[in-house]
């Protein structure tokens, strides 16, 4: 496209938009954060820290000391870590075979996983808290990893066909008839050219479980197996009109530097992902 | 792990080196392919299963009963008449309708502003990853985190909203009236969502062949033409997707109202409502009414969108 200066300058305050809209939000929780609590308590309208005298890491050594909210993020790392590990290893051989092989029923698999994808999850939490309390699952780390497997098959089996279809599969052959052994082949050719998709997969997968809220304050009672967003929920009680504002602040960024950081490292892997599964397909 | 892989591996040899996949297979071999797929697939649809179709055939089996988990043992059949006090419920054709109003307004916000973003991010040549990584914060923040923060900011007592709006009396309470506190979840539900909604959008930007558009620029057509009768037309999947993908997920919202009003003044969404019968309550009977009702809403929509949209692009179409 041509660059007129009109459009270039679009552009740059389309550009300029964008980061006040991602930014702003994040900005705002952060300052929050270090508002201190008899402020927020008196009110203390205003965005700066300094309009709610400033309480440096005040809050952050609360929260950091809160036994439950240790727990909370223990309980969500274990949790988010197991289910993105099962489930990417399932949707692996399910891409793989949906992707090289030609079997019936390959389409059903492709067409169950979307209409999964697209479940109203809050309808089956009735039923599962019934199961799951009959069968003992109810409130342990298990009773949420089934859960957000199922729930993160369809998005990582779609990411992965996706990236499955574009290997150029032919290079194995071509290493073998240069001399490898069918190992070497797959390791040192077949390996590295599917794990970027492997490694999108799993980081939504990873997303997903450690967003998840309707799972975790339904299927959880006590601290044993509750994730981060539910305790965060859960910190004070049920009034959500009169909260330690900044004190939650700081938990919510707590909460949110291990997105911050896979973010930031796996950037394009990220948008490569989100786009292939949905659009391609 | 590995030994599946040389498995696989193995079967890949000697069907690549028999030729092409299309080519009349022998039977032994498609059989063997045949039992390796359906294996492979297996355990995904187990898991799927396990926690969808077998729950949500329970939740159908339970709506028929009158059942509380407060007084399990008075479980007694009572057929179809949940249902009935459910759709005669005023409660719920009100919940209904406050969630239909979270769907539209949201996704159509989201698509006219992730457009934007989309065209933006296409164009722009610097600071690109800048811009990729703070597009992706939104989306992988906490909905719950986003709640609060939204929460906060709306707040008359610690927020900032109040101040920067001209015009607005500081005191000024969001979350007292039904109207502006829906406006306070969307958002942060737009807020949250709009980037996963720009990021789809700029997929099918992408694949727009900028020929085309140079085409229609040469042949005189205006920014605004090129935009409706070029470009749009010729992204409609990844619009479908993108409003099919929003609108399912919009129609389901529950997290930022359970964070922001807990479901007062009448901010309440059907899966609210469904959770608050099941979960709050105990009442899995009414509760696994509510369930299928709210399953059976999302195949309509899924089917209405569908249906729309082809109608839409076929008008848009005639008229180009």
């Amino acid at each position: 496209m041509r660059n007129n200066a009109s459009t270039r300058v679009g552009t740059v305050i389309g550009a300029i938009l964008i980061l006040i809209w991602c930014l702003l939000p994040v900005a705002w929780i952060i300052s929050l954060s270090f508002k201190s609590q008899t402020a927020i308590t008196n009110g203390s309208p205003g965005f700066f820290p300094a309009d709610g005298d400033g309480a440096g890491w005040q809050n952050y050594q609360d929260v950091l000391a809160n036994d439950q909210f240790r727990r909370a993020i223990f309980n969500s790392i274990g949790i988010s870590l197991i289910a993105t590990l099962l489930s990417v290893i399932i949707a692996t051989l399910a891409a793989y075979a949906i992707a090289r092989l030609d079997f019936p029923g390959k389409k059903l698999v492709l067409t169950m996983a979307l209409a999964i994808a697209m479940f109203p999850v809050v309808s089956l939490v009735g039923p599962l808290f019934d199961m799951w309390r009959t069968i003992g699952l109810y409130d342990t780390w298990p009773g949420l990893i089934i859960p957000y497997m199922s729930f993160t098959l369809p998005l990582a089996i779609w990411t992965l066909s996706a990236f499955f279809r574009e290997i150029p599969w032919e290079l194995e052959q071509a290493a073998q008839v240069d001399g490898a052994t069918s190992w070497q082949a797959f390791r040192k050719v077949i390996v590295p050219l599917a794990a970027p998709g492997v490694f999108t997969a799993a980081i939504l997968t990873f997303f997903f479980a450690w967003n998840d809220f309707v799972f975790g304050i339904s299927l959880t009672s006590t601290e044993r197996a509750r994730p981060i967003p539910a305790a965060l929920s859960f910190f004070v009680g049920a009034d959500p009109f009169n909260r330690p504002a900044s004190l939650l602040a700081a938990g919510a960024v707590v909460s949110t530097i291990p997105i911050i950081i896979i973010v930031l490292i796996f950037q394009r892997k990220i948008v490569a992902g989100l786009t292939s599964g949905a659009v391609k397909g | 792990m590995s030994s599946t892989y040389i498995a696989t591996a193995g079967e890949e040899d000697t069907k690549v080196k028999k030729g092409p996949k299309k080519g009349k297979p022998e039977s032994e071999r498609s059989k063997a392919e045949n039992t390796l797929g359906r294996n492979l697939v297996l355990p995904a649809i187990i898991v799927m299963l396990l926690v969808t179709a077998f729950p949500m055939l329970r939740a159908l089996y339970l709506s028929l009963f009158s059942y509380s988990l407060t007084a399990p043992e008075d479980r007694e059949f009572v057929g179809l008449s949940n249902y009935v006090t459910a759709l005669s419920d005023p409660l719920f054709w009100r919940d209904t309708g406050v969630t239909v109003l979270y769907m539209v307004v949201t996704v159509a916000v989201e698509l006219v502003i992730g457009f934007i973003f989309a065209m933006v991010m296409h164009r722009v040549i610097f600071a690109r990853g800048i811009i990729r990584t703070s597009i992706l914060i939104p989306y992988g923040i906490i909905t719950v985190v986003s709640g609060f923060a939204w929460q906060f900011a709306f707040s008359y007592q610690n927020g900032f909203v109040n101040s920067w709006i001209p015009g607005l009396d500081t005191t000024f309470n969001w979350f007292a009236e039904s109207t502006p506190a829906i406006v306070a979840i969307m958002v942060s539900e737009i807020w949250k969502t709009t980037p996963f909604m720009s990021l789809l959008l700029l997929a099918g930007l992408a694949q727009v062949s900028e020929d085309m558009i140079e085409a229609a620029k040469v042949d005189g057509a205006t920014w605004w033409q090129r935009l409706w009768k070029v470009i749009l037309p010729n992204m409609r999947a990844a619009i479908m997707v993108a409003v099919l993908f929003r609108a399912l997920d919009a129609y389901r919202i529950f997290d930022n109202i359970f964070v922001m009003t807990a479901g007062a003044v009448g901010t309440e969404s059907i899966s609210f409502l469904t959770y608050r019968q099941t979960i709050e309550q105990f009442q899995l009977g009414i509760g696994s009414a509510l369930s299928v009702l709210l399953f059976l809403s999302v195949l309509l929509i899924a089917y209405l969108i569908v249906k729309l949209f082809k109608v839409d692009l076929a008008a848009a179409r005639q008229e180009g």
